[in-house]
């Protein structure tokens, strides 16, 4: 059983990247540092465990790195992505830090390997982890136990006692018991509330319960919500989520990245009633997964079915689930459970609206449709030879936006734009400060390693005054 | 290779694996995974003998159990491992040791000690055995010089084929042709990953030898147990040579390279076998196929006799105590002789086999097939 009339220098709430730095940093500053963990050990690391890389600056080639990436063209992306919707001033900084990440990280234990096959896009822009996330939180862990850091399993934070903007002390549930920690400083970094399906529905209303969460049951936003009731200052829309096309057949939670399916760009997708409702050509894949997510929830029970033909059917990334196959069109509608006529139908008229042209998969083909509403403007080739093959889609949740709003030292705010006394942010929780709209692939990791350090760092400064 | 419950659990876990991927810089397995989309009971023989069983993906997997998909990569690529060797040893009627291979090989040992204990005490004088006997020809007094030759000989013989033969089966039903084995590159490739245990580097930072921590502990023993192997094979080699074309009669001095070569090889032997029995036993249970240790720990167990009763033989060799020694040495190495087909030993036959069948999918010569454009578009996440 744990000592818990000890007062800690530093109380670090969350098991996942962000926190795993902040009780590091901490901890090599001189401090005593508690890391309480939701989630038992065997799924300790939050999303964290899901994740691969880590987009990173760098001015020349790394080990694992090609060419340069540099802040500008960082930025660039960033900016492109969020529409606008981020802080100039943090992005930059978070920016300008990944590249002294680097060297943190390896000396944390945390290994890594040249861009998985297919990726290559990323080559030059994202260090990818040796064997993945969860061998990173797994290096992280270890560290963290050599150094000293106290790490509690099955403990979740419930309620923070604000006073003023000072956290007093902390209410958590340690395997099922009610306990109270004290600590000098508290680092929230308990990761945003997409695991709440019912806070979801608040936002989407009942169609939030056929929605299927990538990632962490773990994540349901307790702490965040105990914050802003106390009021915390808040960023990000509060209704929204990075909703990405997922294999319809996933877990309820923590499917992760296998259930991805790639097979839009070559489909004809359809709805439970057997109709079109998007453009599938519209762009190559990458730039266009994260909407498709929005797509298929805005149907009725938010599903949709991707149908291709024997053709596409090495074309994309091989699905964990099997390919659903059948001869006819008509079969493998049945084999869905739509109505075989109106797929029949739809295909019919698709094929029938096709212009001929020279398909390429590997690049915007122009193959389009002629007449059809909504158009298929690129890798429109007929469905017409069997065997026919369909996969079930649903709306995967990755992470929400809501968080809480930090500065540049990673104090959070409150809602009268003052700084908290003794309370600091890393992570998810915080970043709608900097990512308040669509995704840019290993930003999150980014975020969370970059601001984990500062809050480990500025807790540990706080602490000693 | 048949289709069994374990090819099957193997051939839904490398489906997981080949739509997630994360693993792909720690071994041969996962390259060799991502050239393929099906996995016909070929290639999953082919890839679970290329599985050095060095656990990094067990423990960086987010599917690993208590997940539902219950993915333990390690555990069962070890059983479909051990139904290879069943499936391919010769002849076939023999296949059956491989069940329950722990016992047979721990039987096979007692009755190798045994058998040239009983042989020697009825073809020689009994007294040999408790009499200390030096000088030239020592050894043979105790076991006649025809005995050693014929038995030692005959089994070896056999051995190589058996396992020639069970090579033989594995390349043609992994899908080899006999025309790749000629290649020098890739012969090369291959060679350098045997020698070096490339594959149990962990991608360069270790492997998980006992628990989540990293070490390059199994990799070090092996080499000590595999060189030091070498080294003795080469001490009996050339004391063969001594004794047929110098006409040196054994026992040798201490200086003269077959007791060198063997000494040190020894010293190898024990250091490495003592080593990895130690780490099979410290080792976390979880990502181990735990009806497939009596196999390894007999197998090590036998090598380790092997190579301290050899070298308990040398320091006592001038005394009494040599005869019974010689005569345990021996039966152990009759043993080890006889049981090497049927035992783990296999498994250098068939991860070499795999390894030169990676280094020739890395290098193919025909033109390669249609392949996947896999992730070609695919996502960036």
């Amino acid at each position: 059983m744990p000592d818990f009339s000890r007062v800690w220098d530093v109380l670090v709430i969350g098991g996942g990247n962000a926190a795993l730095c902040a009780a590091v940093t901490a901890r090599q500053a001189g401090c005593s540092v508690l890391l309480i963990e939701h989630a038992p050990k065997a799924f300790r690391g939050g999303n964290s465990r899901h994740t691969r890389n880590m987009r990173t600056m760098h001015a020349e080639p790394t080990s694992v790195l090609t060419e340069a990436y540099l802040e500008d063209e960082y930025w660039d992306d960033l900016l492109r992505v969020t529409g606008g919707e981020t802080d100039e001033h943090l992005a930059r900084m978070t920016i300008r830090l990944t590249r002294e990440a680097l060297p943190f990280m390896e000396a944390c234990g945390v290994r890594f390997q040249p861009s998985l096959s297919g990726t290559l896009s990323l080559s030059r822009t994202n260090a990818f982890f040796l064997g993945g996330g969860k061998a990173l939180v797994n290096a992280y862990y270890a560290t963290a136990e050599r150094l000293g850091v106290e790490i509690l399993y099955d403990t979740e934070a419930v309620d923070l006692k604000l006073d003023d903007g000072f956290v007093r002390e902390v209410a958590i549930d340690h395997r099922g018991f009610p306990e109270t920690v004290r600590a000098k400083v508290v680092v929230a970094s308990s990761g945003g509330f997409q695991a709440d399906l019912e806070w979801l529905e608040k936002g989407w209303g009942p169609a939030a319960r056929n929605f299927l969460i990538r990632g962490t049951p773990y994540a349901k936003g307790v702490v965040l919500r105990n914050l802003l009731d106390q009021g915390v200052a808040s960023v990000g829309d509060p209704t929204q989520c990075h909703a990405v096309a997922i294999d319809g057949r996933a877990p309820k939670f923590d499917g992760g990245i296998v259930t991805r399916l790639d097979c839009v760009p070559f489909s004809v997708v359809v709805n439970k009633h057997g109709e079109r409702f998007y453009d599938e050509g519209e762009d190559v894949w990458p730039k266009r997964y994260a909407i498709w997510g929005r797509l298929v929830a805005q149907q009725p029970d938010q599903v949709a079915y991707a149908i291709i033909d024997s053709r596409s059917e090495r074309l994309f990334m091989p699905s964990v689930f099997p390919a659903i196959k059948a001869d006819t069109v008509g079969e493998l509608a049945v084999k869905l459970g739509l109505d075989p006529a109106a797929v029949e139908g739809t295909v019919a008229a698709f094929n029938a609206a096709c212009v001929p042209g020279e398909f390429n998969s590997t690049r915007l083909d122009g193959c389009r449709t002629e007449g059809l509403d909504p158009p298929k403007t690129h890798w429109a080739r007929p469905i017409a030879e069997p065997p026919f093959i369909g996969y079930p889609l649903r709306p995967g949740i990755t992470f929400t936006y809501l968080g809480v709003k930090v500065d540049e030292r990673a104090r959070v705010l409150m809602e009268d734009g003052r700084p908290s006394a003794n309370l600091f942010a890393s992570g998810e929780i915080m970043a709608g400060s900097i990512l308040g709209k669509g995704y840019l692939a290993g930003f999150g990791m980014a975020i969370g390693t970059v601001f984990g350090r500062i809050a480990g760092r500025e807790a540990a400064r706080n602490a000693r005054n | 290779m048949r289709e069994t419950e374990a090819t099957t659990d193997a051939r839904r876990a490398m489906e997981v694996c080949n739509a997630c991927r994360y693993c792909e810089g720690y071994c041969a397995v996962f390259p060799a995974m991502t050239l393929r989309r099906e996995f016909s009971t070929g290639d999953l023989s082919y890839i679970a003998n290329l599985c050095h069983n060095c656990r990094g993906c067990y423990y960086a997997c987010q599917y690993a159990p208590p997940h539902p998909f219950n993915i333990n990569l390690p555990q069962v690529l070890a059983q479909v491992r051990s139904e290879t060797y069943e499936e391919y040893a010769w002849p076939g009627p023999l296949a059956g040791l491989f069940k329950r291979n722990g016992t047979i090989v721990a039987l096979a040992t007692a009755a190798g000690i045994a058998l040239t204990l009983l042989l020697t005490m009825a073809l020689v004088d009994p007294r040999v055995l408790y009499q200390p006997q030096v000088g030239p020809g020592a050894f043979y007094r105790v076991i006649p010089w025809w005995l050693m030759v014929t038995l030692a000989g005959g089994t070896f013989l056999f051995s190589i084929l058996a396992l020639v033969m069970g090579f033989r089966n594995f390349w043609r039903d992994t899908g080899g042709r006999a025309d790749e084995l000629t290649r020098g590159r890739p012969l090369m490739t291959a060679l350098h990953d045997i020698l070096t245990l490339k594959n149990l580097g962990g991608g360069g930072g270790g492997c998980n030898d006992v628990d989540e921590g990293f070490s390059q502990l199994r990799r070090r023993f092996h080499h000590f147990m595999f060189y030091g192997f070498l080294l003795c094979f080469a001490s009996t080699t050339s004391a063969t040579f001594y004794d047929h074309f110098l006409g040196h009669v054994a026992p040798y001095p201490f200086w003269s390279l077959p007791v060198q070569l063997g000494t040190w090889g020894g010293v190898g032997m024990v250091i490495g076998t003592a080593g990895l029995i130690w780490t099979k036993i410290v080792s976390d249970p979880a990502p181990a196929a735990r009806n497939l240790l009596g196999a390894d720990y007999a197998l090590l167990v036998l090598l380790f006799l092997s190579a301290s009763t050899g070298l308990l033989l040398l320091g006592l060799r001038a005394t009494g105590a040599m005869g019974v020694l010689l005569a345990i040495h021996l039966g152990v190495i009759l043993a080890l002789f006889v049981v090497v087909p049927y035992s783990k030993m296999v498994h250098g036959v068939y991860r070499s086999a795999a390894l030169l069948r990676h280094a020739l999918e890395r290098h193919p010569t025909p033109p390669p097939g249609d392949k996947p454009s896999d992730r070609a578009l695919g996502s960036a996440a």
